[in-house]
């Protein structure tokens, strides 16, 4: 091997592909014994993608994987990456809650075998605990389930670390800090220190940039399913780590800013809401004929706004108020938004069945002109309305729930980050339709995860952490400000 | 040959064939004989098996987890109760009805509270306080047989050429919950939660109130079965409800309407609870001894089941 160093794990050239998405786009990776790598991308940048294929739970489309200067290339699985030591610390933990601290450490080493395995268990995972969180306050005959979310997250890393009879020599750490608070989170990046000056090796992904540069000899930055920055990590600052994660947005003409000029009047809102969490006056309101974006990183907070609204339209909220009928439009089409039994026609109708009652019952006759307006005026391809709803692709579902809102008599549309897995085409064609619906007096509360789809908005709001960090007009909103509020460092 | 098809794709259909089966199967046994009166008897005990299953029906459409377990004891507690107040007094009948339901509502609201205030799954819930149900009428009847208001026991028990007044009278009732299943906002939101719960909510849909509506429903249909079958059978008694804690769950899955919620039959429900009382009659006739009808019945439900079922994994 070239270098003072060999390389634990090398990727050349891997590419992973969904359907249409390309998750990986040729990635090269060296990972090297005694370096820690610090890994950064703004959401869907590929990440999590190339962590499974580390770990061997992904196999990849092209490109081969060597470890150790073995090619592994087709035979790489989990079992595989455990017996050449190398160890994966999921974002979504993989304890199972109804064990006890010592049992689950068991599950990952089969050679404790025979009398006195759960206290020989016990002692491995606690010494291990102690080693790397002192002062944890966790016993080896505690129930997972019991644990609290940073003690399950502190037994799931120590885990990773404790050795049997394989040698660890490269953990993957992914979001390993997401539920510890500071100080223990900084005993985690003091242990990593430790664990590569003795020779050992890890990756890290964080979305909290101040760990990354504190923690990494080397940083990677990805985007778009590549790799589009390699540098130690002293050549790196906050600004310039951001800046190489987002495309750097063009200053604006004074015209087009012009015309973006906010449209907030004074008045009434018709919604408000803020989190509990939220420590000062910050809060989301939305004006009439207004499309109010929520940005920031997947999973923090935006959701459960957007829940809030719609059901305080049900009942009193202390937190959220709105002043119209609301209606959403579910993301997680699946779990949140299909009657799978039901036709294209009755999906759309549910949101308006109150409409088409003539004295007590359902008049069929406008259920069935409801839909086939929609079928014209949103272009849901199929031969006909009454045809199963899972006989469309996912994208023409996803018309039929936008559809669903709509069609009914809400004035305020909530949307959760509704254009997943929609193709581009379909997406144009709804950002036309909500533009026209604002323009007719519809307000919008758009949560979104892609940049592109903030530039529909007229005012978008910045979560992190459950709270609102960042208020920007359509005319303020750059890529560079959303970036720089989604990862500014926790107090 | 799509009409045959469309025909076919109707899962309530092979409950009506299976009792049919069943009793052609039985009158060739006795040669012919006595095949109307078993049809008239037919039709008086599956009106009694309807009315809980429509109950129950409602009940397991709202989805997984979802059923009554107190059909039974409500139906004993609104038997003993309307019996009672009904005192033989014909003048009484009205009244006693309303004792029924009033029974039933009371059963219904105190099933939902257990579910939603102290987070009981509906199968322990209603198991539970069916004993409390089922107490209450040892407590309230001490087990006394009250006769029934001749009116209530000559209404239960007329005939007009040869079929059960009751059963068209339940008939209707079928009817009408056919057009509230499938035309009434209530109706409809019944069967969104049922297919998915968290969609329903999303879309609008108050799912716990009409959770809440819908086992209320169910315990009051109880209640009127008890209070008709008490005059039928000539008075109310602390066993009458035993049979139905089987059967409504049956007539509702051989009838077709799946037990993964979200989608009811309500055409079913009268080809299975006729099936259901032919099979015993027709185990009968063949005088097996009681161990064998047990297993036999058994094994007769489970072929429906499989056979209905499998017609439908396949469209």
């Amino acid at each position: 091997m070239n270098g003072k160093t060999e390389a634990i794990v090398r990727l050349d050239g891997v590419e992973k592909s969904f359907g249409a998405v390309h998750a990986l786009a040729g990635v090269d990776l060296v990972c090297r014994a005694g370096e820690c790598v610090g890994l950064v991308g703004h959401n869907g940048a590929g990440k999590s993608t190339l962590m499974h294929v580390l770990a061997g739970t992904l196999a990849p489309d092209r490109g081969t994987i060597t470890v150790e200067a073995d090619n592994l290339t087709g035979s790489y699985s989990v079992s595989l990456a455990q017996q050449r030591g190398i160890r994966c610390v999921f974002q979504e933990l993989s304890l199972c809650p109804n064990l006890t601290v010592a049992e689950n450490a068991h599950v990952f080493h089969g050679s404790l075998r025979g009398w006195g395995w759960r206290k020989r268990s016990g002692e491995l995972i606690i010494r291990k605990l102690d080693e790397i969180f002192p002062g944890h306050g966790i016993k080896a005959g505690d129930n997972v389930g019991d644990l609290s979310i940073a003690r399950r997250q502190m037994v799931e890393i120590a885990r990773a670390f404790t050795v049997t009879d394989i040698p660890v020599k490269l953990v993957i750490l992914d979001e390993p800090t997401s539920s510890l608070d500071a100080v223990v989170a900084g005993q985690l990046l003091d242990f990593v220190r430790r664990f590569v000056a003795a020779g050992g090796s890890c990756i890290l992904i964080s979305h909290l940039l101040g760990e990354i540069l504190k923690a990494s000899d080397r940083i990677i930055v990805m985007r778009d399913g590549k790799v589009v920055a390699e540098r130690p990590a002293r050549e790196f600052t906050r600004d310039s780590l951001v800046a190489a994660m987002g495309s750097v947005a063009k200053a604006l003409s004074a015209e087009d800013a012009a015309k973006l000029a906010s449209k907030r009047h004074t008045g009434e809102p018709m919604a408000r809401a803020r989190s509990g969490r939220q420590g000062d006056e910050k809060e989301l309101r939305a004006y009439r004929g207004e499309v109010v974006g929520l940005a920031g990183l997947g999973g923090q907070g935006q959701t459960e706004i957007l829940r809030s609204l719609f059901f305080s339209a049900q009942r009193r909220n202390r937190n959220a108020s709105v002043a119209a009928p609301v209606a959403l439009v579910a993301g997680d089409r699946q779990n949140d938004g299909i009657f799978p039994l039901w036709s294209i026609g009755r999906n759309i109708g549910i949101g308006s069945i109150r409409r088409m009652l003539k004295g007590w019952l359902i008049d069929p006759a406008r259920e069935d002109e409801m839909a086939e307006n929609w079928r014209k005026r949103i272009a849901i391809r199929t031969p006909d309305m009454k045809n199963n709803i899972l006989s469309l692709s996912g994208g023409n579902q996803q018309k039929a729930l936008f559809a669903r809102a709509l069609g009914s008599d809400a004035k305020i549309v909530l949307m959760d980050d509704p254009m997943r897995g929609v193709d581009i085409g379909t997406k144009q064609e709804v950002y036309g339709i909500i533009r026209a619906e604002a323009e007719s007096g519809r307000t919008f509360i758009w949560y979104t995860t892609e940049m592109d789809e903030l530039k529909n908005c007229d005012h978008v709001y910045v979560f992190r952490n459950g709270c609102i960090v960042a208020d920007l007009a359509r005319d303020e909103l750059t890529e560079e400000k959303v970036l720089h509020s989604s990862f500014a460092e926790a107090l | 040959m799509t009409m045959l098809r469309r025909i076919a794709d109707k899962p309530w259909l092979w409950s009506f064939v299976a009792a049919f089966a069943t009793w052609l199967a039985t009158i060739a046994f006795t040669g012919g004989q006595g095949g109307e009166q078993l049809l008239t008897a037919a039709f008086t005990f599956a009106t009694f098996f309807v009315i809980v299953g429509i109950g129950q029906m409602f009940v397991i459409t709202l989805g997984p987890g979802n059923v009554d377990l107190s059909i039974p004891a409500t139906i004993t507690l609104a038997g003993s109760v309307a019996m009672k107040v009904a005192d033989t007094q014909d003048s009484m009948i009205l009244l006693s009805l309303v004792a029924a339901l009033a029974c039933g509502l009371a059963v219904g609201v105190f099933n939902y509270a257990l579910i939603l205030i102290l987070r009981i799954p509906p199968i322990i819930a209603t198991l539970s306080s069916s004993f409390v149900v089922l107490s209450t009428a040892i407590a309230y009847g001490r087990g006394l047989r009250i006769k029934p208001p001749p009116m209530l026991a000559d209404f239960t028990t007329a005939q007009v050429a040869g079929v059960p007044v009751l059963a068209i009278c339940v008939a209707f009732l079928a009817a009408v919950m056919g057009v509230v299943l499938h035309r009434t906002v209530y109706g409809r939101s019944v069967i969104a939660i049922g297919q998915n719960q968290r969609a329903a909510a999303l879309a609008g849909i108050k799912v716990e109130r009409i959770r809440f509506m819908t086992y209320v429903l169910s315990a009051m249909l109880a209640a009127l079965c008890g209070y008709l079958f008490s005059g039928f059978s000539g008075g109310s008694s602390l066993s009458m409800g035993e049979q139905y804690l089987l059967a409504s769950i049956a007539v509702v899955v051989i009838g077709g309407t799946s037990v993964a919620g979200g989608n009811a039959n309500l055409p079913g429900l009268w080809g299975a609870a006729l099936f259901l009382f032919l099979v015993q009659s027709m185990l009968n006739t063949y005088q097996l001894s009681a161990g064998l009808r047990y297993l036999a019945t058994g094994l007769i439900i489970i072929a429906v089941i499989v056979l209905a079922g499998g017609e439908k994994a396949r469209r």
